[in-house]
């Protein structure tokens, strides 16, 4: 279980730093790297899984005295949840520059965009 | 061609990484201390049923006060850099093909439920999976269908400023007022703790997370707004 979420993860890491350094196009650049960034996520989830635990969520299933022996850990996943959102506000600021860049170039075409080549 | 190889090479770098890492890694099968603490505690001392939650809004609760101002900035800032220039008279006047009936049918029964489930998942944000960013972005995606439907729809961008500063103020008013009548800034004890599993339960942290919601969504509406009132060039 642990094994098959982080070879997924990993792949799809290494998926995304493909696409995103062998794309001349901005936009699957921006795609690549979503991808790349739910793969970190996926990995760092499996890393708060234990074996046969259930979720961090107390109820009639996982009494509260019993709570330490039945859950998996809860900070990988909350640390996940502020990767996610700060995933999506950097997402969205790559999107505005491309937007920008392709206003002033007229193209997304990153070898076009030759100024700060050296 | 060489760029390419270089590329590769890199990358069979970095996955021989990773497979050492897999194949050095061993599960744990305790919780470790940080991960224990939170289990044995969060319920008596914050009173979340979701411990995840006691650890987001309680626990670590500035950090996310940091996540939201990153969430604002770049609402900001996109807001700063999109909207420049890009006044009523020049922009908005492309022609459209109508948007279907389908879409048009199913936004105007799917816009209201999606609402009312972003609402349920942050107002339970302490119960069951889900929160203030999750419900948050429920609810953007509501205005993303509406916006989808009629791309030439205007929303009012001072109402979602004003949502935005309003919840804003408020988050950050509770956390002050916790340092005055309870344990520290952000502390959920202002109200009784109640019942673990009650909605009306862990103090505040559930009128923390609505506000939270309603701020993220706020937050993704502006920058969806933002994005989708770009003119082609």
């Amino acid at each position: 279980m642990i094994t098959i979420a982080m070879v997924t993860g990993f792949i799809l890491i290494l998926m995304g730093l493909y696409g995103a350094l062998t794309n001349p196009n901005i936009l699957r650049m921006i795609v690549s790297f979503t991808i790349a960034n739910t793969g970190v996520n996926i990995v760092l989830v499996a890393v708060g899984y234990i074996q046969g635990r259930t979720a961090p969520i107390l109820d009639e299933a996982v009494p509260v005295a019993e709570a330490a022996a039945r859950i998996i850990d809860p900070t990988p996943q909350a640390l996940v949840l502020t990767a996610i959102v700060i995933g999506l506000g950097v997402t969205t600021l790559m999107l505005t520059y491309a937007y920008k860049l392709y206003e002033m170039k007229g193209t997304l075409n990153i070898a076009k965009f030759s100024e700060l080549k050296w | 061609m060489i760029k390419r190889a270089l590329v590769l090479l890199f990358l069979f770098a970095l996955g021989t990484l990773f497979v050492e890492l897999l194949l050095n890694y061993t599960p744990d099968t305790e919780l470790n201390q940080t991960g224990r603490y939170y289990a044995e505690h969060s319920a008596q001392d914050i009173g979340t049923a979701n411990i995840t939650t006691a650890i987001i809004v309680t626990y670590r609760g500035l950090d996310t006060l940091g996540e939201v101002t990153v969430l604002f900035l770049t609402a900001a800032i996109v807001g700063v850099l999109l909207g420049r220039g890009n006044h009523k008279g020049k922009s908005l006047q492309r022609k459209l093909p109508p948007s279907g009936e389908l879409l048009t049918t199913g936004s105007y029964l799917l816009v209201p439920l999606i609402l009312l489930l972003g609402a349920y998942v942050f107002i339970n944000g302490h119960l069951t999976p889900g929160g203030g960013f999750q419900g948050g972005a429920i609810i953007a995606s509501a205005i993303l269908l509406m916006l989808l439907t009629d791309p030439l729809r205007h929303f009012s961008h001072s109402l979602i400023a004003a949502v935005e500063s309003i919840s804003g103020l408020f988050f950050i008013g509770i956390g002050v007022l916790g340092i005055f009548y309870a344990g520290g800034f952000l502390d959920n004890r202002l109200l009784p703790l109640g019942e673990l599993g009650a909605l009306f339960s862990a103090g505040v942290i559930p009128i923390i997370y609505s506000f939270i919601g309603l701020k993220v969504g706020a937050e993704f509406s502006s920058m969806l707004v933002n994005l989708s009132e770009t003119e082609d060039t």
